[in-house]
């Protein structure tokens, strides 16, 4: 009954929910394989048909489920976050960063999610690469007013 | 229904449930963008008393932390309890290619010539957990986004700035891949 009443509690909830979502998202990464190094470069060798279709099937089923949402929803907050926050103008920032962030990519195998899956699963190695990232990140902050963007 | 839950699931349901995920995610009032985590982690941390860029209300995104931890949770029980630590079967040319950069065919997840701590200060384990890191983490807020920012919230979102950042996904992933890797010998 305790269980009961502490999940019935809203707040707990709000924790819960998000904890669950990444837990379903860890497991999804983990049995498709998308966390794999091998499945990255395999990719990238265009030897296999297995990422482009998670990914393909992803956009699809996304786009069709946004347009629903889109059309369907009225509540604010949703329609805020549809909306995921207007990218910023400018072309260099994504061509230039986005050529970094796949150089890293195909580097580790890894984006920033499955990085963190990984060391769930025991890889212990990658914390270092998890560090590595948040380096990278300050160090963007620090000179972001001389790059492109 | 059990072998089906215990084998790797083919790229048709995870692509889906991967959209479930950042649809449910909107329907929170949230968005599904996972590198935003480090700049979280950043600000968490104080920088932004001196890096203006990590001055903000990062308690408010504080969400996406706890989606982190129950990615690392999601892991460890897939691995332990899924049978997820299965090795990928890659395709002859696959095999053929880690052949010729000189590691063994998948025997686990992930190959374990380059995520171990013994191999972090060889030129390879160097360039793979240091250098690469570094460079997702750089890239990706530079690029305002992962591939779940971009490849996915982004596109069906048909966001044209997010194609831009796919793009430049797969240019470097590809000169990496083709270029770059075959020169980390050892």
């Amino acid at each position: 009954m305790a269980i009961v009443r502490i999940l019935n509690s809203k707040k707990m909830f709000k924790t819960l929910k998000f904890i669950l979502a990444g837990i379903v998202f860890g497991i999804i990464m983990i049995k498709s394989q998308a966390a794999s190094w091998y499945r990255i470069r395999e990719m990238f060798l265009f030897e296999s048909f297995h990422m482009f279709g998670i990914i393909g099937t992803a956009v699809a089923a996304g786009i069709i489920g946004i347009y629903l949402i889109k059309k369907c929803s009225d509540r604010e907050k949703i329609k805020e976050a549809v909306g995921l926050k207007p990218k910023e103008h400018g072309i260099w920032r994504y061509l230039l960063g986005g050529t970094i962030f796949g150089i890293g990519w195909a580097l580790t195998g890894a984006c920033p999610g499955p990085m963190v899956v990984n060391f769930g699963s025991g890889y212990a190695a990658m914390a270092v690469v998890i560090l590595a990232a948040i380096a990278g990140t300050a160090f963007y902050g620090i000179i972001k007013n001389k790059l492109p963007h | 229904m059990n072998n089906l839950l215990f084998e790797p699931w083919p790229w048709y349901t995870s692509g889906l449930l991967i959209a479930l995920i950042m649809l449910l995610l909107i329907l929170w009032g949230k968005t599904f963008g996972f590198s935003s985590n480090f700049r979280t982690v950043c600000a968490a941390c104080g920088l932004g008393s001196r890096i203006p860029f990590f001055n903000f209300e990062w308690k408010s995104t504080s969400w996406n932390l706890l989606f982190a931890l129950g990615a690392l949770i999601g892991g460890y029980l897939a691995t332990h309890f899924l049978g997820g630590n299965k090795p990928p079967q890659l395709s002859a040319g696959a095999l053929a290619d880690l052949d010729r950069l000189g590691l063994l065919a998948p025997q686990s997840f992930q190959p374990e010539e380059i995520f171990n701590f013994k191999y972090l200060f060889t030129l390879r384990g160097f360039f793979v957990l240091v250098v690469g890191g570094f460079l997702v983490g750089f890239g990706t807020r530079w690029a305002g986004g992962c591939t779940s920012g971009h490849a996915i919230s982004g596109l069906s979102n048909l966001q044209w700035p997010s194609l831009l950042a796919v793009i430049g996904f797969f240019a470097g992933g590809l000169v990496t891949t083709w270029f770059i890797w075959p020169l980390l010998g050892f």
